[in-house]
């Protein structure tokens, strides 16, 4: 019995110095080394197995069983092991690959667009979303669509007040979007709902006025559209563009001669709530647009007749929703293209 | 419009207060631009009357008076003003009165002398702006009453802007009807004076142009005595209009105007030869006007004439030679109706805008010239005095304005209006507004009246109708429209889409004027390229219509550079202009500019400068947005561009468009520190899009040779991109140039060039024999067009 405990004890001392040596192995390579020196062919345990000979045969299979319990439990360390090292390696070289991640990104940083353009796609999205189309036409304009096909004949007191720049006696700088309006009109046929953004120009410069400046000109013509939904269309956009449901929106009656009746729009001062300010002169309102439904000498001079059709039209200035919506105090600002202002619509 | 309340409410006088009045007017169309106190904010100002004036001892130009305020003892006080003198009523601020802007009056010494108070001048106490010396106030007024009370002050100026459709509002009397009709209150009569008339002595009237002047009327006041002052209460409303005094008689007639609306002329009867003739201005007939100035008419224009010479431009402006003075003993007055046509643009065609002729070039009420006249001799007879004539008139009742009358159809007002207005309701509003109204079969038959120039047709009188209702009331309804179908063309791009690339790629969108300085533009053209002239520039520096967008551009990249940006990217899209006035070509471009490094300052990337093929690929990947094929960029020349970097775009043979760097020689003239890059594009061009189409997806791999080309240096990578185009395989997939060297191992004159070609067969793995023939055809082809051989 005292030879079976010594040969026991003996593989023992092999399996302790293999976990020591186990333990102890930095890198693949000596970990390989401590299997060959146990495991392998010529290794110490199978150097163990080989002096069973001398064990007797009722003692062979305890040692026997002894001997594979050694060898999984080293070959389960060695495992154990390696995954470790594999771990720890991973982990110092993904340590070595650390960066500043609060530095800032690489390459070109975005632009922006012009906060005139910014607000331009705002109203046509609204309004194409409302089946408006857009349509376009010459800022190049002869007179008749300018003025006469809108019922501004000659010496009309309105056309003294658009402040016109003049190519000469027919062709002008157009002073409005309207004469889209006209052009569409002559064109197709109604129904027709189109909006008609674009530059337009007056022959006036000062703290309040540029010589050039945007509209968006809108078009109605159905059998079937009245002032009260003149109101409607114009006070639910305006609720959309100031992103606010219970935006007050004040109508008053106005004098186009290419609309009748006609109105001008105010809304509620944004600035101020209402409450009177600077910006609104103190009376809580601020002027937005024009509007007002379609004069029959519109109608008459692109042949739609005016018993069977109505039609309903406005008019908006952009770079006035753009500073009310973002607070631009100078109406000169969106045309110095100081990109200390434009980047602020980024 | 501008005019006092007070003088409003002696015509009608609602109970409601002036912001209530204002926002009643506003909400009926008559716009309130303004109400404004017509003084000064003021206390303690009262009647005085200098008593004495003594030289102050010890300064030139001060005076110690002795006013008399009816207190208990006479006020000693200093003065400066050049026009004290004894006698004299002027206002006075005792102590402890306030003056505008919270001025407090104390007991003061002045140079050693005590004062009890000062002395006012009208833009002291706030009544007018930038008048020097003491306010002479009339001989009669009391001594010792407030002024406030004594001026009638507590009053406030309205300010209408009026459309031009409400002429009829151009008068206190007309806005006292709209008043009326707004608020139910009872106006005014009209003044229907009954002229004593003491004279028998008329003036000859002959119209020559009855259509522009259906009527004139005349009358002679002989015996005047233009020396008097025009009463006080008189000065006061119009200086609350907005009109100065000069002098009793041109007084009147603007008082009259402002009452009734009527615009009128009184004449220096005795610088008149023979009689009045209402005719048209001979062709550069010369005429001096009331303010100096000497204007050449023309034919189209009407002037009333004596037997010798034109006198006044009608409706428009008096002339000097006839006008009254100081000297003036006998008036001859006009009042007259003017057809509105004869008279609309000719003032601006002087450039003259005067009361008179925006009131005629909107239309005055034709039956006004009778009871103006009648209203201003009765007033010039109460201040100037004088025996009035007769009337003498002229009319041509043909040429009158015809009296409207319109159908109105109850069920219009509901399709224009959207709602349902009850029918008495209808007639009550019209009849109000002084319409005539019967009932028909469709709804109303209206009369309107010969002061409303505006109502014509049914819609007119719909507006009105809704006007009344009240815009605000009108409930806010969605339409019910047809149902209008959207175009989704995929052969067009979105403007936006091209703004969002740019806009990824960095570029900030500028929006520039579509007119410009013409040297700027001079150096920009093409050559031969003239820039479309305004008639009527508001500067020289804006006087061209733009023929490229590189202008605005450069000058918004100069702007930027002087405020010190050194890294620029900015696009815009917009018109530009060329052609002729009467053959105008406007499209639609897309241009930028560019300048400093490729990247922002950045610690993750070597800095260097922005280069031609930076921005030549934003421009390509513009152009690829559409999938256009058939582009290319050639080296051309452009006058604005470097010689070596400048390529004009090609679609197919279409030139679409320019990119390049700016020529060094215009960093002068453009005031430019920077080297910039520009293109532009039609933007048409690029919004053209292709729209996808399938081909099956090869299971074979693909296979990638590489060539190495010598090829002469002057052959460009565009030549040789041209010749593999031609050449025609179906196996060969795509064709990439990956590298050009030359230097070290390249003959002097040589470049290398290095293309990968990708082959693949869609059914099949490919043979080296299929590959290798496909090879040998490039090589070849290569070989015969540009001189290429394979580099050992």
């Amino acid at each position: 019995m005292a030879e079976l405990d010594s040969q026991l004890q003996a593989l023992n001392d092999i399996v302790e110095l293999a976990k020591q040596a186990i333990a102890n192995s930095e890198t693949n390579a000596e970990q390989e080394a401590v299997r060959v020196e146990y495991m392998g062919k010529k290794g110490e345990i199978t150097a163990y197995l080989k002096q069973l000979g001398k064990v007797s045969v009722e003692q062979r299979p305890v040692i026997g069983k002894s001997v594979n319990l050694a060898k999984q439990e080293v070959a389960g360390l060695i495992g154990t092991r390696s995954k470790l090292l594999a771990e720890a390696a991973m982990n110092a070289a993904l340590a070595a690959e650390t960066i500043d991640v609060s530095l800032p990104g690489r390459g070109e940083q975005i632009g922006g667009l012009h906060p005139v353009t910014r607000t331009l796609q705002r109203i046509e999205q609204y309004f194409q979303s409302i089946g408006f189309q857009v349509a376009e036409g010459p800022e190049i304009e002869d007179s008749t669509h300018n003025f006469t096909a809108l019922n501004i004949p000659e010496h009309h007191p309105a056309r003294a007040m658009h402040d016109t720049f003049y190519f000469n006696a027919e062709t002008l700088l157009r002073t409005h979007t309207s004469p889209v309006q006209v052009r569409v009109m002559e064109k197709e046929p109604p129904p027709l709902r189109v909006i008609a953004p674009g530059r337009v120009y007056r022959c006036d410069s000062d703290i309040t006025h540029t010589p050039m400046f945007h509209q968006v000109e809108g078009l109605m013509v159905d059998e079937n559209v009245s002032f009260t939904d003149l109101k409607g269309i114009l006070a639910d956009f305006l609720r959309a563009f100031f992103e606010k449901d219970d935006l007050n929106v004040r109508f008053r009656p106005s004098y186009f001669p290419f609309t009748e009746p006609s109105a001008e729009a105010d809304i509620e001062c944004v600035m101020c709530n209402g409450g009177g300010c600077r910006v609104c002169s103190n009376t809580g309102w601020l002027e937005v647009l024009g509007c007002g439904m379609v004069h029959p000498k519109v109608f008459e001079h692109v042949d739609i007749d005016s018993e069977k059709y109505l039609g309903l039209a406005f008019g908006m200035g952009v770079e006035r929703l753009a500073m009310l919506r973002y607070g631009v105090k100078d109406l000169r600002l969106f045309f110095e293209n100081d990109l200390r202002f434009l980047r602020q619509f980024n | 419009m501008k005019f006092s309340e007070k003088w409003l409410r002696e015509w009608v006088n609602p109970d409601i207060d002036s912001a209530t009045l204002a926002e009643q007017l506003t909400q009926a169309g008559l716009e309130v631009d303004a109400i404004e106190a017509v003084a000064g904010d003021f206390t303690g100002v009262v009647v005085g009357q200098v008593v004495s004036v003594e030289a102050h001892p010890d300064a030139d130009k001060l005076r110690c008076c002795k006013v008399d305020v009816a207190g208990d003892e006479l006020l000693s006080i200093v003065c400066g003003a050049a026009n004290v003198r004894q006698d004299l009523k002027i206002p006075v601020a005792v102590v402890g009165s306030v003056l505008p802007g919270n001025f407090k009056i104390k007991k003061a010494k002045l140079r050693g002398v005590e004062s009890f108070g000062m002395l006012c001048g009208a833009s002291e106490i706030g009544l007018v702006d930038n008048v020097k010396g003491l306010m002479e106030l009339a001989d009669d007024a009391p001594v010792g009453t407030d002024l406030r009370d004594y001026l009638d002050l507590d009053d406030v100026s309205i300010d209408v802007d009026l459309t031009p459709n409400r002429s009829d509002c151009l008068g206190i009397a007309g806005i006292a009807r709209e008043v009326g009709v707004l608020t139910g209150c009872d106006v005014t009569q009209w003044p229907q004076e009954t002229i004593n008339e003491q004279s028998s002595k008329t003036f000859n009237i002959t119209v020559d142009a009855p259509a522009e002047c259906p009527r004139y009327i005349g009358r002679v006041i002989e015996n005047v005595n233009v020396k008097a002052s025009t009463p006080l209460w008189m000065q006061e409303k119009l200086r609350r209009s907005g009109i100065r005094s000069l002098g009793p008689v041109v007084d009147v007639t603007n008082y009259v105007m402002l009452e009734l609306g009527q615009p009128m002329h009184a004449f220096d009867l005795e610088k008149l030869s023979g009689g009045i003739t209402v005719r048209a201005a001979q062709n550069a007939e010369k005429l001096i006007l009331l303010d100096g100035q000497e204007v050449s008419l023309t034919d189209n224009t009407l002037v009333i004439a004596d037997d010798s010479f034109a006198l006044a431009m009608a409706g428009i402006m008096g002339g000097e030679a006839s006008s009254v003075t100081d000297d003036t003993k006998h008036l001859f007055l006009e009042a007259a109706h003017f057809n509105p046509l004869a008279i609309a643009g000719r003032a601006r065609a002087y450039g003259l805008h005067t009361d008179s002729s925006h009131r005629f070039e909107r239309g005055v009420d034709p039956a006004l010239p009778r009871i103006a006249i009648d209203r201003a001799t009765a007033l010039l007879l109460d201040i100037v005095g004088g025996e009035a004539g007769p009337i003498t008139e002229a009319i041509s009742e043909s040429d009158l304005p015809e009296t409207e009358v319109i159908n109105l159809r109850a069920a219009r007002i509901k399709r224009v209006l959207g709602i349902t207005i009850e029918a008495e309701q209808v007639e009550d509003w019209l009849t109000r507004l002084g319409l005539v109204v019967e009932i028909n079969a469709e709804g109303w038959q209206v009369t309107v009246p010969s002061f409303r120039f505006d109502l014509a047709i049914e819609v007119d009188l719909i507006e009105e109708l809704g006007r009344l209702y009240g815009y605000d009331k009108l409930p806010e309804t969605r339409p019910q429209g047809t149902v209008l179908t959207t175009d989704i063309s995929e052969h067009t791009l979105a403007t936006h889409r091209l703004q969002s690339l740019l806009v990824d790629r960095g570029y900030q969108e500028a929006i520039t004027y579509s007119f410009g300085d013409p040297k700027i533009q001079q150096h920009l053209a093409v050559e031969g390229e003239q820039a479309i002239e305004l008639a009527n520039p508001i500067s020289a520096e804006l006087s061209v219509m733009r023929t490229s967008l590189w202008p605005g551009l450069i000058q918004a990249l100069v702007y930027n550079l002087n405020r010190q940006h050194d890294r620029i990217r900015l696009f815009e899209v917009g018109r530009s202009f060329s052609g002729t006035n009467d053959n105008v070509e406007q499209h639609r471009q897309i241009a930028g500019v560019v300048c400093g490094s490729r990247y922002a300052e950045q610690w993750a990337e070597k800095q260097r400068a922005v280069d031609f093929f930076d921005i030549k690929a934003d421009v390509e990947a513009l152009l690829d947005l559409g999938c256009e094929e058939n582009i290319r960029f050639v080296s051309e020349q452009h006058p604005a561009l470097h010689p070596g970097q400048s390529a004009r775009i090609y679609q197919g043979d279409i030139a679409i468009g320019w990119i390049g760097a700016l020529h060094p020689r215009l960093n002068k003239p453009l005031e430019l520190s920077a080297k910039a890059y520009v293109f532009e594009l039609t933007l048409a061009a690029v919004l053209k899009a292709k729209v996808p189409s399938f081909e099956s997806l090869s299971k074979f791999p693909a296979i990638r040779r590489d060539l190495a080309l010598l090829v002469n240096t002057t052959v460009t990578a565009g030549e040789i991109e041209h010749c593999l185009n031609g050449v025609r395989s179906d196996i060969l997939k795509s064709i990439q140039l990956f590298d050009v060297y030359s230097g070290a191992g390249v003959e002097l004159d040589k470049k290398s060039i290095a293309i990968a070609f990708q082959l693949q067969h869609s059914e099949r793995t490919l043979t080296d024999e299929e590959v290798d023939a496909v090879i040998e055809t490039v090589t070849e082809t290569l070989n015969q067009q540009v001189g290429a051989t394979i580099r050992a």
